[in-house]
């Protein structure tokens, strides 16, 4: 159950998605998200599903994964589609039930939806299924670089969430084995009134919290040791650098986006 | 009899997924009544995926595991019997531990079975002397235990269920060996005094040695021996091979042999080579007599 979150996990790979400059992954990856909030019509979805699958081939990762990461949502987008199914009004209803009327327009924005959502999950999980947690963070830090000015401290947020992505697994694997332990003794985790599932919690939850308590303390302590001050002075042992492959990259996804986005003035109309 | 019967298990981990590793391969295994079994093994070959199939954790893949005769999964709604039937003391218990007193802890598993508050006492109790658990401990905080002690309270949970068999995964990692000597001997006692029966999970030849009946040696996933203590620990050469070793003094006993001293080699624990070599002694001043 808990083995099915692939959120932040990677796949470690050698392809040209896995090697591209992760600064510029992360910007290539928003302005992804942007393209797809900013197009509303069907070719464009089309070729921003071309451009997400042929990343996908590109890296190299089993689209078996896709299945995986959109699996948890699945409820969200069909909770999505049904309301916006009987909420969205139009000239001409579609089908008539009862009371419920079901225009063309919905069903339409529902397909527009779906396919929208779909893609957004799928094109942010890439980021996170080829850029290692160490390049993601050092990329996120790069960027963030300039709030430095105004003292917002980047090093020490960029190591939060360096730690906080690294302890994800750990964690899950810790809430596992407690469950496990817990469902020996007899533990009842998935039965009963709301109130009985909330009680079930307790069992779980205060072992996890203490353990996660003991692992904070024993990670600061590993961090003293080795003369961990924060980031004033600290050099790195892996340079960001930006070749020309990377650069060749870019440009094509840009030229990609735009294309995309230009399907707005072509088709100006939803369809 | 019987308690325990385990037919063509096989399990895969991530299957169908790149990455994929085959834990358990065709396993078959007859586990008898009454008997303390240890488990050994290389570290990943497959034993703590095959304890936690013992009572019904893990959903086999392939096969079957019958207790007492019947198949665990064949009703889903007794999967919470079996596991009160078969105690499964994890490795490091002690993070299981939430309870406000570790008489609370204890009687977490009773609870569950919904026994009555007289039975559930005289239980706690029960398994708080076994485990050597005091009436101060059990007042107070499990959290203001010392980690040996953690992990006393922690068997005293699974013990108090009174569990038909008890499985351990490693109960004495990184205790001292006051800690383990403790631990072992309390399990011992109460497999000899309630006539359940034992796994033992250990990487420790000396422990496997000293308290089990029968040895199971597992080896990427299959079963390479399920045999008496003395017969697995006859078989030195291949355990070594298997990085499992055997214990020290069998050790002594080969290198004995090897210098030429007439003396046998199945001698796995200490008492029986005190006897062994005191025999020994006896034939050479007999012989020297003669």
């Amino acid at each position: 159950m808990l083995k099915d979150i692939t959120i932040g996990q990677h796949f470690p790979g050698n392809s040209p998605v896995h090697n591209l400059d992760a600064r510029l992954k992360i910007v290539i990856t928003v302005l992804f998200v942007v393209v797809m909030f900013m197009s509303t019509n069907f070719p464009g979805l089309i070729l921003s599903a071309v451009f997400v699958l042929t990343m996908y081939k590109l890296s190299g990762i089993p689209l078996k994964m896709l299945k995986k990461s959109i699996k948890p949502l699945l409820p969200l987008i069909f909770f999505t589609v049904v309301l916006n199914l009987f909420f969205i009004t139009g000239e001409v209803p579609l089908i008539k039930i009862g009371a419920l009327e079901i225009y063309m327009e919905a069903v339409i924005f529902c397909i527009v939806m779906i396919s929208r959502i779909l893609l957004l999950i799928c094109g942010t999980s890439l980021l996170t299924y080829t850029t290692s947690t160490i390049a993601l963070t050092d990329g996120l830090e790069a960027l963030m670089k300039p709030l430095n000015k105004i003292n917002f401290p980047v090093h020490e947020m960029a190591m939060m969430m360096t730690i906080a992505l690294r302890f994800i697994p750990t964690l899950i694997e810790e809430t596992e084995k407690i469950m496990n332990a817990q469902k020996s003794r007899g533990a009842l985790l998935d039965s009963g009134t709301f109130m009985d599932r909330i009680k079930a919690l307790v069992p779980i939850l205060v072992p996890l919290f203490i353990s996660a308590f003991r692992r904070a303390e024993e990670l600061a302590t590993a961090m003293e040791c080795r003369c961990y001050h924060g980031g004033e002075g600290r050099t790195r042992l892996r340079q960001l650098k930006i070749t020309k492959d990377d650069i060749r990259y870019t440009v094509v996804c840009m030229v990609f986006f735009a294309v995309i986005l230009s399907m707005k003035i072509f088709f100006k109309r939803v369809i | 009899m019987s308690i325990l019967k385990i037919e063509n298990l096989s399990y895969t981990y991530n299957e169908g997924m790149p990455g994929a590793t085959k834990a358990l391969d065709d396993i078959n295994l007859e586990i008898e009544e009454g008997t303390f079994v240890g488990v050994i093994g290389h570290t990943g070959c497959g034993k703590s995926t095959l304890i936690s199939h013992f009572n019904g954790l893990t959903k086999p893949q392939a096969g079957r595991i019958l207790l007492e005769g019947k198949d665990i999964w064949k009703d889903y709604e007794d999967i919470r019997q079996v596991r009160f039937s078969v105690g499964l003391v994890f490795q490091y218990p002690e993070y299981q531990l939430f309870e406000e007193t570790c008489y609370k802890d204890i009687a977490f598993g009773p609870k569950n079975m919904g026994l009555d508050e007289e039975e559930i006492d005289r239980r706690v109790k029960m398994a708080a002397q076994f485990c050597g658990v005091t009436d101060e401990m059990l007042a107070g905080s499990p959290f203001d235990l010392s980690g040996g002690q953690k992990r006393r309270v922690a068997i005293a949970g699974i013990i108090a269920m009174m569990p038909k068999m008890l499985v351990l995964d490693e109960p004495c990692a990184g205790l001292d060996p006051e800690g383990r000597e403790l631990i072992l001997s309390q399990v011992k006692n109460y497999q000899l005094t309630t006539g359940s029966t034992v796994i033992l999970v250990s990487h420790s030849m000396e422990d496997i040695a000293n308290y089990a009946d029968k040895v199971l040696v597992m080896e990427n996933g299959h079963i390479y021996n399920y045999d008496t203590t003395e017969k697995v620990f006859r078989d030195a050469e291949n355990l070594s091979r298997m990085g499992l070793g055997i214990p020290d003094i069998t050790k002594v006993f080969l290198k004995l042999k090897e210098m030429g001293v007439d003396i046998g080699t199945d001698v796995y624990t200490i008492p029986y080579a005190v006897k062994s070599l005191l025999k020994y002694k006896e034939a050479k001043r007999r012989g020297t007599d003669a």
